[in-house]
């Protein structure tokens, strides 16, 4: 099939202003020195820069270390940061690595027909921007504002969704939502009223018991997680951990349930009927805050151990002494609402279940449980009202997922298909900060949107696959090179943390805030963007929050006193919940009123055919999805994913450890490239595991390319939650490929 | 003075944290380190354990590097810290040979490199890097001829282990059990 969009190689030969110089020496290639490094080096000081972690969501404040010549050496934590304490996560203290990068995009670059053949053509700033802007105008002059998109990630998302709201379009989403935690915000939403929120108010420096289900901290680098995880396990709270995969959080655990995959939903129910029928659930705060108590517990009363046990291969007796020691610790106890919960469809029942749990356990708003947390409420800097969209993504998804409360990205990829409605229908992307192909796991619709739209524009600092579909790639400076919005994240204290460059863009790179103005400009909005600098748009900003620039750049952090009240529900307060019944909704009438089920069920899921094992990913704590897999710093510590494989699963296939097989899906599908196989007794016999964020096609990721296997392409079956849209992909299978498969096209 | 560390193997979550702090606190060139992490796995599932650890040189009382090394780059300083200068390194590796704990590496500048405790870090009243980083404070370092210092203090709360110990090596790093 001939496509509009060829992928493209950014490597491809002729790109002079890309070519490598040197090999690995070249890591410390001098840049060009910082003006006010220099003048503090002469006085000799030695340079520290406040920034925050842009590697993953948990944003920690740190300090960036230049030597006497202004080079960046270190990364360090901001002690007065209450989400690090002042200790960086290894992806954190290795975010040198993304500054030094030699791959990284080193000028914007424009798709150009060369003799018939598409190519990346070097091009200058005005020459890019220019080109975006007249597309943009054109698109929206023909189809309105709304029919451009922004897929984000991360900091570049928040200047370019302003010039989006600019232009009039709220097509706005991060695969964060559906891709990820949506299901969890969704079934907290239902039943609290309000989404469990970013970074998670989970008390755990205080509590007395932790549950995670699926969830494994520590290898999930959150860092203020793992802190007060290690924390409380040195005061000796007792950890349960379900996964059927012996996990490092498991290891530290007093009770390690190996769960057989995809029937959680049937233990949490077994946990609520054993805490309801032993009498063994908060009275008083269920009285107090409940709504629905009596429903729940006919509607749990077959849902007892033994039943659960024939799903889960749990043993009753265990499935009993864990609901008992959540009550011993209740409401010191937390029922950890998990952060990746895209699983297997039902996401926002099973997480429902957990919400419930909690509110049996009286948790919700005690200590120990889950705290109320506080942001700082950062003032917008002045700007002309944003224009009413005609339609949005709310429109798109009313009907299907009316409790969405985010946009739903894979909604917005099916909206960008040729058939679609031509007044409902997205024709032009930006893209900025996220690498949709390892990370929608919808290939078909998703390359065939990238094909269907009329015009694409990538924002990046790295050439990630994405690129490869770009009209245009605009290079984004790196976080240690840049200014950004203030860092505004919920916690015990309000606080707000400051980044400012601690050199000057490697390259021909340029912050997001620059692109969004220059952009903004164009497109006769400048009105939006009334300012010189960002540090304009900061010093106002901290003015306004009785601060400085000045003094940020000092102090990187700022802490305020609280002005919601206590952290924790005061003994016999009452509380209105944001729900229809102004109560912890148990029986969820918002789902009833919606057409789901109000309170959940398990049903049973797809089991893997013979000779096939589930295939489960997860995370590893030196590595962030699938942005850091060329890291020079971090591929020094981890450069390839393995397969987990149970002995007993070795055996029958003849692997060895250390050897490289494909893995298979059952529609056909085999990975691009051999990944290693790990022979552990810590996965279990009916499944497979790998980290996430290996297997990149892309040549230009010279450490990444070809090194472990993609998950991601292996999910031909994905199950979406019929409440909220998110794409459940736990749900498919694979097996062994032990001989070299037939050489197949690969794309790079 | 006795400089001493301990790594509590039961909050180490593996994370590889003091091995990148390391590198760019000491300037180890990419492709080699310091430090390390090892993971043991043991039994069969669902009876399983697996125990953590961050590895370093041992900054032993009786080191066979010291004792081996022709030039005398290879030497113990106040507080028991193994050094080596570079400077009278010849590179022979006679020190890599001797190590129970292959804790040395050859830098590409033709030098014996290794684990100093951060002894720069030290002279400042400062700690090692690693320990500084460390997300879950899995370690404990200080003066084991204090009595007071956090790294006494827990050794003689918790059980604890050294590595090959039937090296006769008498190592001072030691794992909490």
């Amino acid at each position: 099939m001939s496509t509009r969009r060829d992928f493209i190689k950014i490597a491809a030969t002729g790109l002079g202003g890309l070519a490598l110089g040197a090999g690995s020496v070249a890591w410390f290639r001098g840049t060009s020195r910082w003006a006010e490094t220099a003048a503090k080096a002469a006085a000799g000081f030695q340079g520290r820069f406040p920034t925050y972690c842009e590697i993953c969501f948990w944003s920690c404040a740190g300090w960036t270390y230049t030597d006497e010549e202004g080079r960046i050496t270190r990364i360090t934590g901001n002690a007065g940061d209450p989400h690090c304490n002042g200790r960086l996560c290894p992806r954190g203290t290795g975010g040198v690595g993304a500054y030094y990068d030699e791959d990284r995009l080193r000028t914007p670059l424009i798709r150009k027909e060369i003799n018939g053949k598409q190519e990346f053509v070097p091009a200058g700033w005005d020459e890019a921007l220019d080109l975006v802007a007249e597309r943009l105008k054109e698109i929206s002059r023909k189809h309105g504002p709304e029919s451009i998109a922004l897929f984000n990630h991360g900091s570049p998302g928040d200047h370019f969704g302003h010039l989006l709201k600019a232009m009039g379009s709220n097509n706005i989403a991060a695969p964060s939502f559906a891709q990820c935690r949506g299901p969890r915000d969704t079934g907290w939403y239902v039943t609290f009223g309000t989404g469990v929120g970013s970074p998670e108010p989970t008390d755990i420096r205080d509590t007395r018991c932790l549950v995670l289900i699926g969830s494994h901290i520590g290898e999930n680098m959150h860092n203020g997680q793992v802190q007060e995880m290690a924390d409380a396990i040195d005061r000796g709270a007792t950890l349960i951990t379900v996964d059927p995969r012996f996990s490092t959080a498991a290891s530290k655990s007093r009770f390690w349930l190996p769960i057989k995959p995809s029937t959680d939903l049937a233990l949490l129910m077994a946990w609520i009927h054993v805490l309801i029928y032993e009498e063994l659930y908060n009275r008083d705060y269920v009285e107090r805050y409940t709504y629905g108590f009596d429903l729940l517990k006919e509607h749990v009363r077959n849902m007892t151990p033994e039943w659960a046990y024939g799903i889960t291969t749990l043993q009753p007796a265990l499935i009993r002494e864990t609901a008992r020691q959540m009550a011993d610790a209740a409401p010191s106890v937390i029922v950890h609402p998990g952060r990746h919960v895209t699983w297997y469809g039902d996401d926002t029942q099973r997480t429902r279940a957990i919400a419930i749990l909690n509110a049996l356990l009286g948790s919700w708003g005690s200590r120990g449980g889950f705290y109320f947390a506080e942001s700082v409420q950062v003032p917008d800097y002045p700007h002309p009202e944003y224009p009413t969209p005609a339609w949005s993504w709310q429109d798109l998804q009313r009907e299907k997922y009316p409790l969405a409360g985010l946009a739903v990205s894979n909604v917005l990829v099916e909206a960008s298909l040729k058939e679609t409605e031509e007044s409902r229908r997205i024709r032009a992307w930006i893209v900025a900060g996220t690498n949709l192909p390892l990370t929608i796991p919808l290939k078909k619709t998703l390359q065939q949107a990238m094909q269907d739209v009329e015009f694409m524009v990538v924002v990046d600092t790295m050439p990630m696959e994405i690129t490869g579909y770009a009209d245009v790639v605009l290079p984004e400076c790196t976080y240690l090179e840049r200014y950004d919005t203030l860092r505004s994240l919920a916690h015990r204290e309000p606080n707000i943390a400051l980044r400012m460059p601690a050199a000057e863009p490697m390259y021909d790179s340029k912050p997001s805030w620059w692109m969004a103005k220059q952009l903004g400009e164009r497109l006769g909005l400048g009105s939006y963007f009334n300012y010189k600098d960002y540090t304009d748009v900061l010093e106002w900003q901290l003015q306004q929050l009785g601060t400085s620039l000045e003094e940020m750049k000092k102090t990187g952090v700022k802490k305020f006193p609280r002005t919601s009240g206590p952290l924790y529900f005061q003994k016999g307060e009452n509380y209105t919940f944001n729900t229809n019944t102004g109560k912890i909704e148990l029986y969820a009438t918002e789902l009833a009123a919606t057409g789901y089920d109000p309170m959940p069920v398990y049903t049973p899921h797809e089991e893997p055919p013979p000779g096939y094992y589930r295939l489960i990913y997860g995370r590893a704590p030196m590595h962030t999805f699938s942005r850091t897999a060329n890291n020079p710093n971090l591929t020094d510590l981890m450069d390839q994913n393995d397969v987990w494989v149970n002995p007993r699963v070795a055996r029958l296939w003849g692997l060895e450890n250390g050897q490289y097989v494909h893995l298979k899906n059952p529609e056909g599908i085999v990975s691009s490239f051999p990944i290693r196989v790990r022979i552990t007794e810590r996965i279990r016999w009916d499944s497979v595991y790998m980290v996430h964020g290996f297997g990149h096609s892309w040549k230009k990721l010279s450490r990444a390319y070809g090194k472990g296997a993609n998950d991601t392409e292996l999910m031909s079956k994905v199950t979406i939650d019929p409440v909220m849209g998110g794409t459940g992909m736990r749900g498919n299978f694979v097996t062994f490929v032990t001989e070299e498969p037939v050489a197949k096209e690969v794309e790079s | 003075m006795r400089y001493a560390m301990a790594i509590d193997t039961k909050k180490c979550v593996g994370c590889s944290d003091c091995v990148v702090a390391c590198q760019t606190e000491n300037n180890v060139p990419i492709g080699y380190c310091r430090d390390w992490v090892t993971e043991s796995v043991t039994g069969t599932y669902p009876l399983v354990e697996i125990e953590i650890r961050s590895e370093r040189c041992n900054h032993c009382d009786n080191a066979p590097c010291v004792r081996c090394c022709p030039t005398g780059a290879s030497h113990i300083v106040e507080g028991g810290v193994v050094m080596v200068t570079h400077n009278k390194c010849i590179g022979c590796g006679a020190c890599i040979q001797s190590c129970p704990y292959d804790a040395r590496y050859s830098h590409p500048e033709g030098y014996v490199d290794k684990c100093t405790f951060c002894h720069h870090r030290l002279v400042e009243g400062g700690r090692p890097a690693c320990v500084e980083v460390c997300p879950t404070r899995c370690m404990y370092f200080g003066d084991l001829d204090q009595p007071q210092s956090e790294v006494s203090q827990i050794l003689a709360r918790r059980k604890w282990k050294v590595l090959a110990p039937e090296a006769g090596t008498r190592p001072q790093v030691y794992f909490l059990v």
